[in-house]
């Protein structure tokens, strides 16, 4: 892979000024959004943040219970939120982190109310509009205890970009007894290269599930949320869904802790390789007792391509449970044959049998989002094959 | 309904039918029986059109139809359907989408369908996936009847099935083969029959239980590739339980 030169995207003088009603946005940029889960109309949310470029554009709560404010006014509100920012990801880990620490562009803070379900999803987009535009964000949420968020948050670049870097840092702090289900869906373009950098901690009996979604080329992705379970039964889940069609390069993965008895991690990675290069990644690490972790990665090269699926499991104490599945290859001619004989033709089988092994549905989407992605699968089908 | 004529089937570079002739009629229901490896499989693996099997001589006319080397899934939509004996798990395929996707004219109500067979609550599972024999074969004779075809092809319905499984495996198969026909007031049972679609079978058992639920017609023995011994199903089951398939050698040397 080549290196990524900061130089070479502008990192400043793209703001674009409050956006009041989402649905004046330009339709091409609607139309990107959309397929990154952001609703335009705001029905069935619980507030919206969205930020093109170096700055916010659209930053409300809809709901009782949930703050959501621009980062940077969230850092004079909360006096820099100390014990928060920059807790959970390293400042000086890499130039990327580096970049985001000298020049924050925004990002979201969202936190909930003690006890609060906040039960619609808060959507945020992070958009890249402007032409070799680089943006720097930085995340931060707060799910106190027994509360109960769900964040679906698409990052898009605009339709024709010929080039952009997102820097993301995110923080994640899960409370006692709090559930967090965090969704991200990316929406790059063949030039965009992106850098997030994500930590966060889960406190006794919280609950964090991130869903992540990569459907559409990008040039150059590196991605590895890494999550503590610091309380005793807590609980983290991730599922990911990547497809890397030709001139993508995706080295993604997920790090779970399991740092307090009774905690239970699993991550589990759906990749297909259309002619592109993946890296699946997976690490849990079982730290105390009694605690379990299950890791599964499974590939499928359809059409050409590279996946490189590197699950490691580390226990460091008698009696931690880890196991891992890893497979990478092709759909099995058995299984077509099977569809065929029910009258499918091949096309029809091998689409049925590659969406089964996406299974979406695992993420509980609302019904509008998994259709958009469901529709993008058929899409990116057409490569495939 | 089927016609095969000097079939001859490779698998690899080995032959393992050499030769079959059979005719199946409308509204027959035919029993194939044979050793392991006689190549009863191989026959309803061909016969559907799968990929490791090469005819390399002979025909295979359904309805009237030459489909000797038609894909698998236009056997299908001409009304081939097949039970397999170990279908492949598929993850992340339900159960009801597959049995929905067999449905292609959209007529059959697959909750009713599913209770009937058992198999409401396997519904939203995961096709296959740790299923037990008896699960499998509720699960085979579900998508076939929505799938609704003329032929049906049956590979040991009751393998790996206990006794309970056995009644509602061997009632449904007839009710498969037959129709559900109950009397009506605006039409007879004969006017019913005779409108119906003609559906065969063709039907491959090692233990001959299936025989208990459904009038088969006409059986055979397959062995070493050949066919032989056409005779009431039955009496050829009473000769293999009591002399095994040692006549078949005699009677084909």
């Amino acid at each position: 892979m080549e290196k990524i030169n900061l130089k070479d995207f502008r990192f400043t003088g793209s703001t674009l000024g409050e956006i009041a009603d989402l649905r004046t946005l330009d339709p091409a940029d609607k139309a990107e959004m959309l397929m990154s889960g952001v609703d335009v109309e705001e029905r069935e949310r619980a507030g919206t943040y969205l930020q093109v470029d170096h700055g916010r554009v659209h930053c409300k709560s809809l709901q009782k219970g949930v703050e959501i404010l621009d980062i940077k006014d969230a850092l004079a509100k909360y006096d820099g939120l100390p014990g928060y920012f920059w807790t959970q990801v390293d400042k000086d880990k890499d130039e990327f982190t580096r970049a985001a620490a000298e020049n924050l562009h925004g990002g979201y803070f969202v936190r909930t109310e003690k006890g609060a379900r906040i039960t619609e999803p808060v959507q945020s987009c992070l958009f890249l509009k402007a032409d070799m535009v680089g943006q720097n964000v930085h995340n931060v949420v707060i799910v106190e205890d027994d509360s109960e968020l769900h964040i679906i948050t698409g990052c898009s670049v605009a339709h024709g970009s010929k080039g952009a870097a997102h820097l993301g840092i995110s923080e994640f702090f899960v409370g006692k007894n709090a559930k967090l289900t965090f969704t991200m869906i990316h929406n790059w373009a063949e030039s965009t290269v992106v850098r997030p950098r994500t930590g966060g901690v889960v406190d006794e009996g919280g609950v964090f599930i991130n869903n992540y979604v990569l459907l559409k080329p990008v040039k150059d992705l590196q991605s590895y949320p890494a999550i503590r379970l610091n309380g005793r039964g807590a609980v983290a889940r991730f599922n990911s869904v990547i497809v890397a069609p030709k001139g993508s390069y995706v080295d993604s993965g997920s790090r779970i802790e399991l740092n307090a008895p009774d905690t239970r991690g699993e991550i589990i990675s759906r990749t297909i390789a259309s002619g592109g290069a993946i890296v699946a990644r997976g690490f849990i690490g079982g730290n105390s007792v009694p605690a379990k972790g299950h890791l599964e990665c499974k590939g499928l090269i359809l059409g050409g391509g590279v996946i490189h699926a590197i699950p490691e499991l580390l226990g460091s104490v008698d009696g931690v449970e880890l196991s891992h599945e890893a497979a990478v290859g092709k759909i099995a001619q058995e299984e077509i044959e099977y569809l065929m004989a029910r009258g499918l033709d091949e096309e029809e089988a091998t689409s049925t049998i590659v969406r089964g092994f996406l299974n979406v549905d695992i993420m509980g989407l609302p019904k509008e989002l998994r259709d958009v992605i469901e529709k993008t699968i058929s899409e990116s089908q057409k490569d495939m094959f | 309904m089927l016609r095969i004529e000097d079939l001859h089937v490779k698998i690899g570079e080995r032959e393992v039918l050499s030769g079959i002739n059979l005719h199946i009629a409308d509204n027959e229901t035919f029993i194939l029986f044979g050793p392991n490896g006689s190549g009863k499989t191989t026959l309803l693996m061909t016969l559907m059109g799968f990929g490791n099997y090469e005819i390399t001589k002979g025909r295979i006319i359904f309805r009237g139809q030459d489909i000797t080397h038609a894909p698998i899934y236009e056997r299908a939509r001409l009304g081939i359907g097949m039970s397999f004996q170990r279908p492949p798990t598929i993850h992340g395929l339900k159960t009801r989408h597959l049995v929905g996707m067999c449905d292609r004219d959209g007529s059959v109500d697959v909750e009713r369908l599913a209770r009937k067979l058992n198999m409401d609550t396997f519904l939203e599972r995961d096709i296959n996936a740790g299923f037990s024999g008896g699960e499998i074969k509720r699960s085979e004779l579900l998508q076939l009847m929505a799938q609704k075809p003329y032929l049906l092809l049956f590979d040991e319905p009751e393998s790996g099935v206990d006794l309970e499984n056995m009644k509602l495996i061997g009632q449904t198969v007839r009710e498969v083969l037959t129709g559900a026909i109950e009397p009506k007031p605006e039409s007879s049972m004969r006017q019913q029959r005779v409108r119906k679609p003609p559906v065969s079978g063709l039907i491959i058992t090692h233990t001959g239980y299936i025989l208990e639920y459904l009038n088969a017609d006409r059986g055979q023995v397959l062995y070493n590739g050949h066919l032989c011994c056409e005779a009431n199903p039955r009496n050829i089951l009473d000769h293999i339980s009591q002399y095994g398939y040692q006549e078949c050698v005699r009677c084909l040397n």
